[in-house]
């Protein structure tokens, strides 16, 4: 198998989670796509630790899931804090330091 | 683009070696993914985007078994689809009806964000055509659970620490910001 089929998967669902993160209003839904984005950090590790035959790239993966876990628990912590706060996750409505 | 990937593959398999059960299994998956994540961002109900997420992470999850990743594998299942899948079925549930519809107003805001996700798209196969054109991906055996140990418990033992005390941090902080008092 080449390298780039890899690396390429994961360029395309990077460059779908950044359009997620900008596109959407949902406050869960940017969460959703920010995942969306790790994953295809980890395909990348995955990837190139299979190339260079070591398992640093496994380890790192491991690492990045794990750091995924922690920012999904604090992201929707602030999203559930936002909902009674304002009884709205609309993240376009967030702008009281907006010039 | 995974058509493109799926040509390259074809036309090198006329010319021998090429393992034809792990290119059609790449491909299989690779298009599922890329589909299901574009419904994910576009649809309008907030729990089909939670699932079609669960087809993306699967999809991850094969992908590494693919690359001879199969602790990784398992982890991103249990992990991701275990967990992480459920904590977002339950912010969706807890936030219900604060959106109907996801869209309205923003025709200009979606052009923009497919423009940024287009040029960074156009970058990163540029530079990863420059780069990596045909390397080939050793063709070794699947890395062993132990290996791993070996090599978090010894190597890596600083950032496991430090990966390990954040996420007790995070932890600690979710409760601490979500506590109703």
């Amino acid at each position: 198998m080449l390298l780039n089929q890899f690396l390429i998967l994961s360029a395309v669902l990077f460059s779908i989670g950044v359009y997620g993160v900008l596109a959407r209003r949902n406050g869960v839904l940017v969460l959703m796509s920010i995942e969306l984005i790790l994953n295809a950090v980890n395909i990348n590790l995955v990837a190139f630790g299979a190339f260079r035959a070591s398992v640093g790239g496994e380890v790192f993966a491991l690492f990045v899931i794990a750091v995924a876990a922690a920012e999904v628990g604090v992201g929707l912590a602030m999203v559930l804090l936002l909902y009674r706060n304002r009884r709205s996750i609309d993240l376009t409505l967030i702008d009281q330091l907006r010039g | 683009m995974s058509t493109l990937a799926a040509l390259a593959d074809m036309d090198r398999l006329t010319s021998g070696e090429v393992l034809v059960a792990q290119n059609v299994a790449f491909a299989v998956m690779a298009i599922t993914m890329i589909v299901s994540a574009l419904r994910m961002v576009t649809t309008r109900n907030v729990v089909h985007a939670a699932l079609y997420l669960v087809v993306v992470l699967s999809g991850v999850a094969g992908i590494f078994i693919l690359l001879g990743a199969e602790f990784v594998g398992v982890t991103q299942v249990m992990v991701y689809i275990g967990a992480i899948v459920v904590l977002f079925l339950f912010g969706i549930m807890l936030t219900k009806g604060s959106f109907g519809d996801d869209d309205g107003v923003s025709g200009e805001r979606r052009l923009m964000a497919g423009l940024v996700g287009l040029l960074v798209f156009g970058v990163m196969i540029a530079a990863l055509v420059d780069s990596f054109a045909d390397a080939e991906l050793a063709r070794s055996a699947p890395s062993t659970t132990a290996e791993i140990a070996d090599s978090i418990f010894s190597a890596y033992i600083v950032p496991f620490e430090a990966v390990s005390v954040l996420l007790l941090a995070a932890l600690i902080g979710a409760i601490v910001v979500a506590r109703q008092d």
